[in-house]
């Protein structure tokens, strides 16, 4: 079956008991036994529970891997992952990643004896110039967040591979839509579900997906020894979402590409970034990797202070002013004040978001009404 | 202590600076500042609602000033609801209900006194039929059905004493589709109200209001809610005609929940895009079917031979997810067995859903009629209903291809 037919029918096979078409929503903390020894589909919800389960199922089908583990957010998967190390190890990262990853990697994990090195992701040297003896983990996002840089999934996994290192993707941009890091050579893909697989802006979510069986035990084992697990009503939502993901990110990428394009003509704007467009840096990787769209984050430069960048993004009337990204509604938003506002400023130039950087989440408004909506704030950006 | 969010929702910004169908589907109804500063509404499930003092009842009372009272009466995630259908389909004021016949009936309920006659077109939803014809009837109020489409007939049926004439469009399984403009003009020139159920097109696909129709009925529990997890009605029109089956629902209490009405605002942000792929599936299933050596006959709006195409092009953006068919030289059993060897649309009721949805209208819907009936229904042993879902087109069409291999 294909990739949407899996989304809607995986995990959602009719209600056994009643016939319901959407399976019920079990809310139940524990489950009854068949007896006291012996086993049982189900006991207590932190180790399993059948609507968790339905979103897990159809996580592990779309990104082909042998078991998800849902979460309730983005970050407890990614800590329950970063639990598989142990003090001595060392994890290699990139430097055009979501902040609050950095933020576990470089201030929490630092404390239990874990060393972290960031290196630029998209050249593939550099990355395995970084892998030491230890080298335990190599945690990617195949497109960076503000910056959206592309890293060769493929090329990470050879590396990775060779030094029997763990190879991770925060594939939460992509989704597994346009790619799937498993089929590439990573051992694990992490979701935030918050973003595109529940799709609405309306829960909080998290997802891991295992290549090979025994590391989806580990991780099994290690969230039901420490108990993020994503609940029963954002696990229905979720499955709810994953039915439409397909044509969501398929339109709201086919909108992103088109404003990505559009933006490059405009003459306030000094650089756009976008996979899609030719003449970016990660245009021939993205091409490689990503099939049926390039995603729906753009960010931009306007030739302006931060003053007149904000101006801009205070002025839209359908992209709203916030964080959080791949939802229906598109965002925007300025990183130097609000996503990265708390970087030094200095460091912030040096990753090279500047203060006139715009990043935008396209949702699934018309494209023509999007393009409308920048061009009047457009017209803000000078104070007079 | 965290201070309470005292911000409120500011209905001027609930318009929406743009048109696009799915801009409308996403935005429409929302205020663009929601409480909290949330993204998303609020559920508020709460039955009642609360006044500081009692000034505060008085005011409200005394001005009419627009706030909540109690549950029956609305609720605010309910009125969003209400403002974005009214918005997607051009109308002033919808009114939402718990099902599709709970807002069909509180139309009916508010709208007609005794000694009125209704008519309609015969291939209307039979529920809706039912309740006129055997239960509107015991308060006095006359029932008339003449063949659907014939609108000669139609306004020969209109007597004095009409209030109402109704449609679906396009209807279910026959999907006749209505000229809803020549429907709405019949109404006008009579002085009598216009209905069109207009579940199984959509705002995406036609818009009766902008047609001069007086109501639009939907069951939101179909494509609107559009997931197959709830059930939901609304009628949308003026806000004239509206306020009375809003006052009448308050006291009928045939309402929708908070958390339903928040599972359908969430289905209906993503209307248009999963309408656009229902009309390609259909299509795309329609044209398969049309070219089976097993298949008779294909019912679908958007295939040139269908007895209503060319109104259909005219009127609609596309032609929806239903399709029916009739397979050749096959009685009830043999068509059963087609039914039963599908592997991806499951079978049962209803459509509009993501996941597809099929089914044998002479076993589903008609078992205990008697075969005259049923002709008279013009519902024959060999007829499937197929409610295409959002899934890819080429696994639909493999599987209903296998289907009638299995079913040799
Ligand atoms: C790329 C990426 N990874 C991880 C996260 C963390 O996910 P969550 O907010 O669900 O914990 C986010 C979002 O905040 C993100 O954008
Ligand atoms: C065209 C049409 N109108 C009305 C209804 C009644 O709606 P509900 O089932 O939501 O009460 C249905 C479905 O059952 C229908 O198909």
């Amino acid at each position: 079956m294909q990739f949407r037919t899996r989304a809607i029918h995986i995990g959602q096979e009719a209600d056994p008991s009643s016939g319901a078409v959407v399976p019920p929503i079990h809310l139940a903390s524990t489950f009854v036994l068949p007896a006291a020894e012996g086993p049982a589909d189900y006991d207590y919800a932190r180790t399993g529970s059948p609507t968790r389960h339905a979103f897990e199922a159809v996580m592990a089908s779309l990104d082909g891997g042998a078991r998800a583990v849902a979460f309730a957010s983005g970050m407890a998967a990614t800590h329950c992952v970063t639990m598989l190390l142990k003090p001595g190890d060392h994890l290699v990262t990139g430097t055009d990643i979501y902040g609050g990853s950095w933020r576990l990697f470089n201030d929490v994990l630092s404390q239990r004896g874990i060393s972290v090195s960031a290196v630029d992701t998209t050249d593939v040297a550099a990355v395995q110039h970084a892998i030491r003896a230890e080298t335990k983990m190599l945690w990617i996002e195949p497109t960076g967040n503000p910056l959206l840089s592309v890293t060769d999934i493929a090329g990470c996994a050879e590396i990775a591979k060779a030094a029997g290192v763990l190879l991770v993707a925060d594939n939460t941009l992509a989704t597994p839509v346009l790619c799937r890091p498993l089929e590439m050579g990573a051992d694990i893909v992490m979701h935030s579900a918050t973003k595109f697989i529940g799709g609405h802006s309306d829960l909080l979510g998290g997802v891991l997906v295992a290549r090979d069986p025994e590391v989806g035990r580990k991780l099994h084992w290690m969230q039901n020894a420490t108990g993020a697990v994503m609940g029963p009503l954002e696990s229905f939502l979720c499955c709810r979402g994953v039915k439409t993901l397909e044509l969501r990110v398929h339109a709201q990428s086919a909108t992103a590409m088109r404003l990505a394009s559009w933006l490059q003509k405009q003459q306030s704007v000094k650089r756009v970034y976008y996979p899609g467009l030719e003449d970016d840096p990660g245009s021939a990787t993205a091409k490689k990797q990503y099939h049926g769209g390039y995603g729906a984050m753009v960010s931009f430069e306007v030739d302006a202070d931060v003053n007149g960048a904000q101006r801009f993004v205070e002025s839209t009337k359908l992209f709203q002013l916030a964080v959080s990204l791949g939802a229906v509604e598109s965002l925007i938003e300025l990183p130097a004040v609000m996503s990265h506002g708390a970087y030094a400023p200095e460091a912030r130039r040096a990753v090279g978001i500047t203060d006139g950087l715009i990043r935008l989440s396209v949702g699934l408004e018309g494209a023509e009404d999007l393009e409308h909506d920048l061009s009047q704030a457009m017209t803000k950006i000078s104070a007079s | 202590m965290i201070e309470p969010t005292t911000i409120m929702p500011d209905p001027s910004t609930k318009k929406v600076p743009a048109s696009g169908p799915s801009t409308l589907s996403v935005h429409a109804g929302e205020a663009r500042v929601k409480p909290g500063f949330s993204i998303t509404d609020p559920i508020f499930a709460a039955s009642t609602f609360t006044f500081p003092n009692t000034q505060a009842i008085v005011d409200f009372l005394e001005q009419e000033e627009p706030r909540e009272e109690y549950g029956r009466y609305g609720n605010p995630g309910e009125r969003v609801v209400e403002e974005k259908l009214a918005a997607l389909d051009s109308g002033e004021a919808s009114v939402l209900f718990a099902s599709g016949m709970a807002a069909f009936v509180g139309l009916l309920m508010a709208h007609v006194d005794a000694g009125d006659e209704i008519v309609f077109f015969d291939e209307c939803y039979h529920r809706s039929r039912e309740f006129c014809r055997r239960h509107l009837s015991r308060f006095g109020v006359g029932f008339r059905q003449v063949r659907t489409c014939d609108y000669d007939a139609m306004e020969a049926a209109i007597t004095p004493k009409t209030k109402f004439i109704i449609s679906e469009s396009p209807t279910n399984p026959h999907l006749s589709v209505v000229d809803v403009a020549r429907f709405a003009e019949i109404g006008r020139r009579n002085g009598v109200l216009t209905l069109i159920d207009a579940t199984l097109c959509t705002p995406y696909n036609v818009k009766p209001l902008e047609a001069g129709v007086d109501f639009v009925l939907h069951s939101a529990t179909k494509y609107l809610g559009g997931h197959n997890d709830l059930l939901a009605g609304a009628v949308t029109g003026s806000a004239e005609l509206l306020d009375p089956v809003r006052n009448l629902r308050g006291i009928m209490g045939g309402v929708n929940s908070p958390h339903n009405a928040y599972l359908l605002e969430r289905g209906l942000k993503t209307l248009a895009l999963r309408m656009e792929r229902h009309n390609a599936n259909g299509q795309a299933v329609a044209e398969f079917l049309a070219g089976h050596s097993k298949v008779e006959r294909v019912l679908y709006p958007g295939l040139p031979d269908h007895p209503f195409h060319a109104i259909a092009k005219q009127t609609m953006r596309g032609f929806g997810g239903l399709v029916t068919f009739f397979l050749r030289d096959a009685d009830w059993q043999q068509t059963a067995a087609v039914i039963d060897a599908v592997q991806i649309p499951r079978i049962g009721p209803s459509l509009g859903g993501v996941e597809s949805l099929i089914e044998q209208p002479m076993v589903m819907s008609y078992w205990n009629y008697t075969p005259e009936e049923r002709a008279e229904f013009r519902i024959p042993d060999n007829m499937i209903r197929m409610a295409c879902g959002i899934e890819d087109a080429e696994d639909l069409i493999a599987d209903l291809s296998a289907a009638f291999e299995v079913a040799e």
